[in-house]
C-alpha cells in the first residue's frame, strides 16, 4: 500500500483522518498515485492537478524519501521505499505567513 | 414570526449569523470550511435552505459547495455525502469544481487573450468564483461569475458548469484588463420583470447586459468617466465596483464606480452621475433598500489608493431621493480610529417590514442596521477580513 500525506486543507476537504493508503497500479509515479488518489478522493480533482491541463498547482510541491520530486517527470519512477509503502509520498503546500 | 440569515464570506471560512425579526440577538455559527477563503455564499430565493458556495484557495483551486439544509451541512454538488464518488460508469466525479472556457467556434467566438496590466495580450485563466447568483424561480439554476472574467451557468444543482461564452465573444473581450483585484466577474443581476434580462459587471472592462438570457451580450458603458483610462469614455476599460437594483424597478440601476457614484434609468443604456454631495465618491459596495427603490446605500471610501473611511470615521451614507443627496448615517458606526474597508459585495438588505441594512469590513466586523440605517450595532467584531455578506429573510 502506498502511504500519502496530504495538506491539512486537503485532508479536511475529503474527510481524511490521518494519511492515506492507496492501492496502485503498474508502476508508482506521481502520475499513478495521483490518479488513484483522485479516483478514490473525487473531491480532490483540481486540487492538486488542474481540472483542464492537468498541471500541478504552482503552490504545490512533491517529496519522496527527503527528495525534491516537484520537477521530475510525473511518469518518472518514484523511489523504492515509496512503492514498497515503507516510506510516504509527501503532497505539500508552499509556506504562507510572514 | 419572520428570521433573518446571514451569509457571511472571510479569507479563512464562512459564518452563518441568524436572529429572530428584531435583529437584537444573534446566534452565530461557523467557522465553515475553515482556513480557506470564501468569496462568497448566496441562498436560492425559491428555497432558501439551498446554498450555494465559492470555496477557493491560491493552493488548492476552486471548490463549489452546496447546502440543501440552510447551511447545517454541506457537500459538493457533484459528490453528494454518503453517495458513491464514482458514477455508475467508473468516472469519478467532482465536476462541479471544473471551470472549462467554451472555445468552440460556434458559441465561443473563441478569444485567447484578454489584455494584462500593461497592455499585452494574457491568455485567459481560470482562477476563482467570485460571486453566484441563484435563479429566482429554479433552485439548481445558478450563475457564476469567474476570473478571470467570463460568466458561468449551472442547471443541475451546480454539478456541471458550462460558460455563456457570448458575453466574452461578443467582441470587446480582447480589450478586457484586470483591475488591482483581479479581472473579475463581480455582479450578477437577474432581472425579475424580464427573465431573459441578465446584467453583469467586469472589473476593468464595465457593465454589459443580455436580452436573450445569455446568447449575445452589449456593453451598456455610455456616460462612464473614468480619468485613468486613455479614452476616458471608451466603451469599455471601466472599473465597475458594483451595481444593484431594486426588483420594483428593474430599469434602474445604481453603481459605485472605481471613483464615481452613477445611476441609470434606461436599463443601463445611459448613466448619469449622482454623487451628489458626498465627500467621496470612492467606494465598492452600493444597495437599495428593500421596500423603497429610491434609497439607496454606499460607503465612502477615501481614495484609490486609501482603502479607508475618512478621517477614520466609518460612515454609511444614504440617499432617499435616488442619488446626489446623501445623509451620512454614523449611529453605532465607530467615529474615530477606524482604517477598515467594505468589499465590493460585503452589502446586502433584508426584506422585514422595517429593512435591515447589513454590511462587513475587511477588520472582520460585520454591522447591522434593524432601522434603514439609522442605527447600527455590530454583530461580531473580530471575523477573519470579510469577502461578502448576503442576507436571507426567512418567513
Amino acid at each position: 500500500m502506498i502511504q500519502v500525506v496530504l495538506p491539512a486543507h486537503l485532508r479536511s476537504l475529503a474527510g481524511i483522518k490521518g494519511d492515506v493508503e492507496l492501492e496502485v497500479d503498474g508502476p508508482v509515479t506521481r502520475h499513478s498515485i495521483l490518479d488513484a488518489l483522485e479516483a478514490r478522493y473525487p473531491m480532490l480533482r483540481g486540487t492538486i492537478r488542474d481540472h483542464v491541463e492537468g498541471q500541478r498547482r504552482p503552490m504545490l510541491r512533491f517529496f519522496a524519501c527527503g527528495e525534491d520530486v516537484t520537477h521530475e517527470s510525473s511518469d518518472a519512477p518514484l523511489p523504492e521505499a515509496v512503492a514498497a509503502g515503507t516510506e510516504p509520498f509527501f503532497i505539500i503546500g508552499a509556506i504562507a505567513g510572514g | 414570526m419572520s428570521n433573518v440569515r446571514v451569509l457571511v464570506g472571510t479569507r479563512k471560512g464562512a459564518f452563518i449569523l441568524t436572529s429572530d425579526g428584531k435583529r437584537e440577538k444573534w446566534d452565530v455559527s461557523g467557522p465553515h470550511f475553515a482556513g480557506w477563503e470564501m468569496y462568497h455564499i448566496k441562498g436560492s430565493p425559491v428555497d432558501p435552505n439551498r446554498i450555494y458556495a465559492s470555496q477557493t484557495s491560491g493552493w488548492f483551486g476552486q471548490i463549489i459547495q452546496r447546502s440543501d439544509d440552510g447551511g447545517k451541512t454541506w457537500f459538493q454538488p457533484g459528490t453528494p455525502a454518503g453517495e458513491p464518488t464514482t458514477s455508475p460508469d467508473g468516472m469519478p466525479k467532482g465536476e462541479s469544481n471544473k471551470f472549462v472556457y467554451d472555445t468552440s467556434a460556434e458559441t465561443g467566438k473563441p478569444l485567447t487573450t484578454h489584455q494584462f496590466y500593461d497592455g499585452t495580450p494574457k491568455p485567459w485563466e481560470f482562477k476563482r468564483v467570485w460571486h453566484l447568483e441563484p435563479s429566482l424561480d429554479e433552485p439548481d439554476v445558478v450563475y457564476a461569475g469567474i476570473e478571470d472574467a467570463a460568466l458561468f451557468r449551472s442547471t443541475n444543482g451546480g454539478q456541471t458548469w458550462s460558460e455563456l461564452s457570448g458575453l466574452r465573444g461578443h467582441g470587446t473581450g480582447a480589450q478586457w484588463q484586470p483591475g488591482a483585484g483581479g479581472m473579475c466577474l463581480h455582479t450578477i443581476i437577474l432581472d425579475p420583470k424580464n427573465r431573459e434580462r441578465i446584467y453583469i459587471a467586469i472589473s476593468a472592462a464595465g457593465a454589459f447586459r443580455t436580452d436573450d438570457g445569455g446568447a449575445t451580450w452589449k456593453p451598456i458603458n455610455q456616460g462612464l468617466r473614468s480619468q485613468y483610462i486613455p479614452d476616458p469614455t471608451a466603451e469599455v476599460g471601466h472599473c465597475v465596483h458594483h451595481v444593484a437594483m431594486h426588483p420594483a424597478k428593474s430599469d434602474v440601476l445604481f453603481m459605485q464606480k472605481h471613483w464615481d457614484v452613477m445611476r441609470s434609468d434606461d436599463a443601463g443604456d445611459s448613466w448619469h452621475e449622482i454623487s451628489g454631495n458626498l465627500p467621496t465618491d470612492f467606494g465598492f459596495v452600493i444597495d437599495v433598500h428593500a421596500h423603497e427603490p429610491e434609497t439607496i446605500y454606499v460607503v465612502p471610501i477615501k481614495s484609490d489608493s486609501e482603502h479607508y473611511p475618512l478621517d477614520g470615521q466609518l460612515r454609511v451614507y444614504r440617499s432617499r431621493t435616488g442619488g446626489n443627496e446623501w445623509e451620512a448615517l454614523t449611529k453605532g458606526l465607530p467615529q474615530e480610529n477606524c482604517y477598515v474597508n467594505v468589499l465590493r459585495d460585503a452589502m446586502a438588505v433584508d426584506s422585514l417590514d422595517s429593512c435591515g441594512v447589513y454590511f462587513g469590513t475587511t477588520g472582520g466586523q460585520v454591522y447591522a442596521s434593524p432601522d434603514a440605517g439609522d442605527t447600527w450595532a455590530p454583530i461580531v467584531r473580530d471575523l477573519p477580513p470579510v469577502l461578502s455578506v448576503e442576507v436571507q429573510t426567512l418567513t
